[in-house]
């Protein structure tokens, strides 16, 4: 009799937790479609604004779908009109990042990988300054270095190129690139270098042969991180170059406020769209090793 | 020729002592066990053979050749660590090719030597294989193997067991004993087991705060304890240690502890300095395992005791006694009987006492 009793009161109960349950799952999915929503949202406008010729930009509103699949925009935004002078468009400038992020990504990878195992694995007096010193350039704001930077730059005799974009980049790169290979490094057992030192193994040896080869996860996260600083940048890239030299940012920044007549919605649209789309490609190619590599450091030997 | 010998040797991390004069020497084929609790300096010490740490003062010397500034790679040594180090990105042949490879050693050298060790070591059947693809005891014969290939003069294992679980534990520390009988070859092995330290090394160098405490056979360190320190780090439980004074009259010397009348005769007991010990303050020193429930031998001395807690471990149990308000622990067989807060008459053996100085807390 008792055992009944118990047995359909725990019926009632799981019954219970089983609506609770429910609930909250389709309350937790609409929250997360909420704002994905909020999120996805300027990137609907933006590509279908794209493939809208100006008559429907006129004509329809921001939400509505566009007549057919037209790319005319995103050709006139990549390779401009065909007609002389004042033409801006999107594909040198396109080539001037690449050229600039490239390099910049490397060499601050590079760079940073190597201090990062300089501070963990060949500890001398005084490397913590070092290293607080470094973490301290993470925190200057880039605005109070650009007047000195740009001295710099002229006297190197390197203004308005490329190459010294690259030197800004790779420069303003590094304390981040060490904080992050540092950390890793940090996780890596020491005894490892110790055991490659009695093998023979010199400073060099010991680097590229055991401890790059398991630095896979933070290379992954540092060339992300410094490619979508790089690539996004604007500041460096405004102040330091101009004309033929502008990274895309500052090209599409041009296109886009220097319209004479009318303005081409469809066009400023597939530009920033173009401008966007390497970080994203990286993100998406890379991404998942973001995630792991932030969250993961310790090598089991 | 010594193998290694180590010269008033000193090292400081900053301000901290880490080691204070330390000499050691070791003969051809020794196993030489460095044991202390943690932060004693032991590891540091192995570190320096190796030459992966610098020295402040003294000298280290293999084959009597001074080694101190040397590169670790051309110290003629090889190294076992506790996590084993295996270069995570290479494969097992890899990894015990990695030294030779370094030192420019011929194609058919390294494969002849690959192959003698790897089927030594049991590995031979795990060449492919990366190190996270490995159990904790291939690994450890890996990191062995590693070592072993390069031929060194001294082997140098920082805690290599210590990562393993308890039965492993045991396994391969009967592997290294096993290695050692068959290769003969001069170790130096870093532990904070006791157990360990006795069932492997042919000498052990007891360490605290920096020193060596007692450099020893395993036998003397058990038996002879040369300091209160030796004495209670070696064994488990370890040795008691009863406070008392000595009296000598007529030229029997006896030991009453501290709160008592009750005489323990110390004839056979071999002084270093015969004078100056009466009433001196001492410790005096049995191990629980010397203290018996029955009369065994002509030398055994009778005492009783209350027992006041009784610890059941499978085949023995620990009985803590009260001597004259300190705490006396003995082992027995379980089998035995015996009642708690009674008086219980026991036997402590008196040829294997120690009797320690109150103030210097050295063997007297």
């Amino acid at each position: 009799m008792q055992d009944n009793l118990k047995s359909s009161s725990y019926q009632q109960l799981e019954q219970k937790s089983k609506y609770t349950n429910m609930f909250l799952r389709w309350f937790l999915y609409f929250v997360l479609i909420l704002f994905a929503s909020y999120f996805i949202f300027p990137l609907y406008v933006m590509v279908v604004t794209s493939l809208k010729t100006m008559e429907e930009i006129r004509q329809g509103t921001l939400l509505s779908w566009p007549s057919g699949l037209n790319f005319e925009s995103w050709a006139v935004a990549w390779g401009g009109r065909g007609y002389g002078a004042g033409d801006t468009f999107l594909k040198p400038y396109f080539w001037n990042s690449i050229k600039m992020v490239v390099p910049a990504v490397f060499f601050s990878t590079f760079i940073g990988a190597m201090t990062g195992y300089v501070l963990t694995k060949w500890r001398f007096k005084g490397d913590s300054w070092v290293f607080l010193f470094l973490l301290f350039g993470c925190f200057i704001p880039f605005q109070a270095i650009l007047l000195p930077m740009a001295r710099t730059l002229g006297a190197l005799g390197i203004s308005n190129s490329i190459v010294g974009l690259v030197l800004v980049h790779t420069v303003y790169g590094i304390p981040f690139t060490t904080l992050f290979f540092r950390n890793y490094y940090v996780s890596v057992p020491t005894e490892l270098v110790k055991a490659a030192r009695i093998d023979g193994a010199g400073f060099f040896k010991i680097f590229f042969k055991i401890l790059l080869p398991i630095s896979s996860p933070i290379i992954v996260v540092t060339v992300i991180w410094q490619f979508t600083q790089i690539w996004n940048d604007f500041l460096f890239g405004s102040t330091f170059s101009f004309g033929e030299a502008a990274p895309i940012q500052v090209a599409l920044n041009n296109m886009v406020l220097s319209s004479t007549s009318v303005k081409e919605y469809n066009v400023d649209m597939a530009s920033a769209i173009i401008a966007g789309v390497p970080t994203l490609i990286v993100y998406v190619l890379a991404g998942k090793y973001f995630i792991r590599g932030l969250t993961s450091g310790a090598v089991k030997g | 020729m010594k193998t290694l010998k180590i010269e008033d040797l000193s090292k400081n991390f900053g301000s901290t002592e880490v080691l204070k004069k330390i000499n050691l020497e070791i003969d051809e084929g020794n196993f030489l066990v460095l044991l202390g609790p943690s932060g004693c300096g032991k590891s540091t010490l192995l570190n320096i053979i190796a030459g992966l740490e610098t020295i402040n003062e003294g000298n280290v010397f293999i084959d009597d050749y001074n080694v101190s500034k040397v590169e670790p790679k051309d110290r003629n040594i090889a190294m076992v660590f506790q996590s084993y180090a295996l270069y995570p990105s290479m494969n097992v042949r890899e990894n015990m090719i990695f030294g030779l490879k370094q030192a420019k050693t011929s194609k058919e050298k390294i494969e002849q030597q690959l192959e003698k060790v790897s089927k030594f070591l049991q590995v031979d059947q795990l060449l492919e294989r990366k190190p996270s693809q490995l159990s904790g005891g291939q690994r450890q014969r890996v990191a062995i193997g590693r070592a072993l290939v390069r031929e060194p003069r001294i082997f140098l294992f920082d805690e290599p067991l210590s990562n393993l679980d308890a039965k492993l534990r045991v396994e391969m520390r009967r592997e290294i004993k096993k290695l050692h009988q068959q290769l003969k070859t001069t170790v130096v092995y870093v532990t904070h087991d006791q157990t360990e330290a006795m069932s492997l090394g042919t000498r052990i160098a007891i360490m605290n705060h920096g020193v060596i405490q007692q450099n020893d056979t395993p036998e003397n360190i058990y038996n002879k304890p040369s300091n209160t320190f030796v004495a209670d780090f070696i064994g488990s439980p370890s040795m008691n240690l009863i406070k008392g004074s000595l009296k000598e009259s007529s030229g029997e010397i006896s030991f009453t502890a501290s709160g008592s009348n009750f005489e323990i005769p110390v004839k056979g007991y071999e002084f270093k300095d015969k004078s100056n010990l009466n009433n001196k303050e001492v410790f005096f020193g049995i191990r629980p395992e010397h203290i018996y429930f029955k009369k065994s031998n002509e030398s055994d001395f009778e005492v009783t005791l209350r027992a006041d807690l009784s610890e059941y471990i499978g085949h023995e149990q620990i009985m803590t006694f009260d001597y004259a308000n300190q705490e006396v622990l003995a082992k027995f067989p379980s089998t035995i009987k015996i009642e708690l807060a009674k008086e219980t008459k026991l036997y402590f053996d008196l040829t294997q006492t120690s009797l320690f100085d109150a103030q210097t807390e050295e063997r007297i």
